[in-house]
């Protein structure tokens, strides 16, 4: 049993049940007789990708633009509101519950208004990947930095250490795994804001592709819109956990 | 009650009717009165009483975290001059390595906020971890090691911006009784090699006749200093001393101390 935790097995695993997700897919469709409007083969989702009015490639661009945009920009203001908090009681006792409070209202419930603001395209989208992604990136920075040690603050103090060599050496590394465990959660919700705005109103990406093709039924081009979306979502997640390996140690990672 | 022996001038640490109160809201916590003893350069204390009893307190304000309302504290003297930015090493009842960093690099850590010479300060924290019987683990991270290894790590901490004085609180407090036993000896070995002087806080009496040169008993309800003296057993002290009749009149007298005999 032991041999299923090298990670050369946890790979073929990995692997081999995809296959099998497609496999199983593929029989479905095939022996079921499953109408193409309804549920398309592998190989018919797979052909869409040659229709070149979909202009795949555009609208690949378009949703990775404000997905990774969005995450990006919810990375650099979350962490940096975080650190400002810290350094500020007064500013996090004022901004903190407020920004609970504004965590609280459904962001795609916002969509319609921020077209009202800021029309419809690539940057409205991603302002509404970037709302969606901020909290918890936010949220459980505040909450790692504040995670020290009260004897480790006194060893720093009895040095007569800085602020600043208490929040590099101390504080920002031990804030890491939270960082990261909020990092993870909010580059789901960045896929899932940018396509919920494409939706809402849009003229490209892979959003607005999954509804023009919906009016003409074609299926197979809907699949293929959403595997590309998860694969976007892959990319992003995978980067995160790449980053994570290489910057925090194995003990120190929350699950 | 209090024998106090040696020059005062000369001592190390000089406290002198110490008090602290502790006030939250509109009522008021004794923590610690009554404190007064000298440690001389070189001793190993050990500040020993039930929880509640004032000891971490008064090790709070040797460290100079907390100030004191009452009384005179004194560390330093001509001969042994005392700098509170640099002089001061912490042991704590857990070792607080940071998870992160590499065993050597956290033994560093005290070195990088004084801002040492970080060549010469490597090259004396591989000869730390060699004295506390870590040579090998420099590369590892905290979790590769047992607990009783990352408490030694965290004495070679304590150690490595070559302070005068160390403090420690409970540091084998959470250790299991024969891991802590061992630590013990440990201790000793690494007081006499390096010649530090170092204050021990804990709750085990029979730890605090063992290590010390000298104990200093607190009481708890009111938390006040009760007694403080020498304990005349020859070092190398070793486990069988525990045994002997010399070891338990010091122990029994402790006892007694604190309501328990």
């Amino acid at each position: 049993m032991t041999r299923l935790d090298t990670p050369a097995a946890r790979w073929t695993f990995a692997v081999l049940a995809h296959a099998g997700l497609v496999l199983a897919w593929y029989l479905f469709v095939e022996i079921g007789r499953v109408p193409k409007f309804v549920m398309p083969s592998p190989q018919a989702t797979l052909a869409a990708l040659f229709v070149p009015d979909y202009a795949w490639g555009t609208n690949l661009a378009v949703t990775a633009t404000e997905i990774f945009g969005g995450y990006f920009l919810a990375l650099a203001v979350g962490v940096l509101l975080a650190l400002v908090f810290t350094w500020s009681r007064p500013l996090e006792a004022i901004f903190l519950p407020l920004l609970v409070t504004l965590n609280m209202i459904p962001k795609v419930a916002l969509g319609p208004l921020i077209i009202v603001w800021f029309k419809y395209g690539v940057f409205p989208n991603t302002l509404m990947a970037f709302s969606i992604a901020v909290f918890p990136i936010l949220l459980t920075t505040a909450r790692g930095l504040r995670e020290v040690e009260p004897e480790l603050l006194d060893l720093v103090r009895s040095l007569r250490g800085s602020r600043w060599q208490l929040f590099v050496k101390i504080q920002l590394p031990g804030a890491l795994p939270y960082i990261f465990s909020g990092m993870k959660v909010a580059s789901i919700l960045a896929v899932a804001g940018a396509v919920v705005g494409e939706f809402l109103g849009s003229d490209k990406g892979l959003g607005y592709l999954m509804l023009q093709v919906q009016v003409t039924l074609d299926t197979p081009a809907m699949f293929m819109a959403v595997i590309l979306i998860t694969m976007l979502g892959m990319l992003l997640y995978g980067l995160v956990l790449l980053l994570e390996r290489w910057l925090v140690v194995r003990d120190a990672r929350l699950a | 009650m209090s024998e106090v022996r040696g020059d005062a001038a000369e001592a190390f640490i000089h406290l002198r009717g110490v008090r602290k109160v502790y006030r939250t809201g509109a009522r008021e916590h004794l923590a610690i009165s009554d404190a007064s003893f000298d440690v001389m350069p070189g001793e190993l204390v050990s500040l020993v009483g039930p929880s509640g009893c004032g000891k971490s307190t008064l090790l709070k304000i040797l460290s100079g975290l907390h100030p004191h309302d009452g009384g005179e504290v004194r560390i330093g003297s001509v001969a042994t001059p005392f700098d509170p930015a640099r002089d001061i090493g912490m042991v704590f009842q857990q070792p607080l390595l940071l998870k992160w960093r590499r065993i050597l690099d956290n033994v560093l850590l005290p070195a990088e906020i004084l801002g040492l010479p970080m060549a010469a300060a490597r090259e004396r924290a591989r000869e730390l971890l060699a004295l506390v019987g870590l040579a090998g683990s420099e590369d590892k991270y905290p979790y590769e090691l047992s607990g009783g290894m990352q408490q030694r790590a965290a004495i070679a901490r304590a150690l490595v911006h070559d302070p005068k004085l160390v403090l420690m609180d409970e540091p084998f407090g959470a250790l299991d009784a024969l891991t802590r036993e061992k630590m013990n000896l440990e201790l000793l070995r690494i007081w006499r090699e390096s010649g530090k002087t170092i204050v021990f806080v804990t709750h085990g009496i029979s730890e605090a006749v063992f290590l010390g040169t000298r104990v200093v008993v607190l009481t708890a309800g009111p938390a006040r200093m009760a007694d403080n003296f020498r304990i005349e057993l020859p070092y190398p002290r070793t486990l069988d001393m525990k045994t002997q009749e010399a070891f338990g009149v010091y122990t029994r007298r402790i006892y007694a101390l604190l309501g328990m005999a």
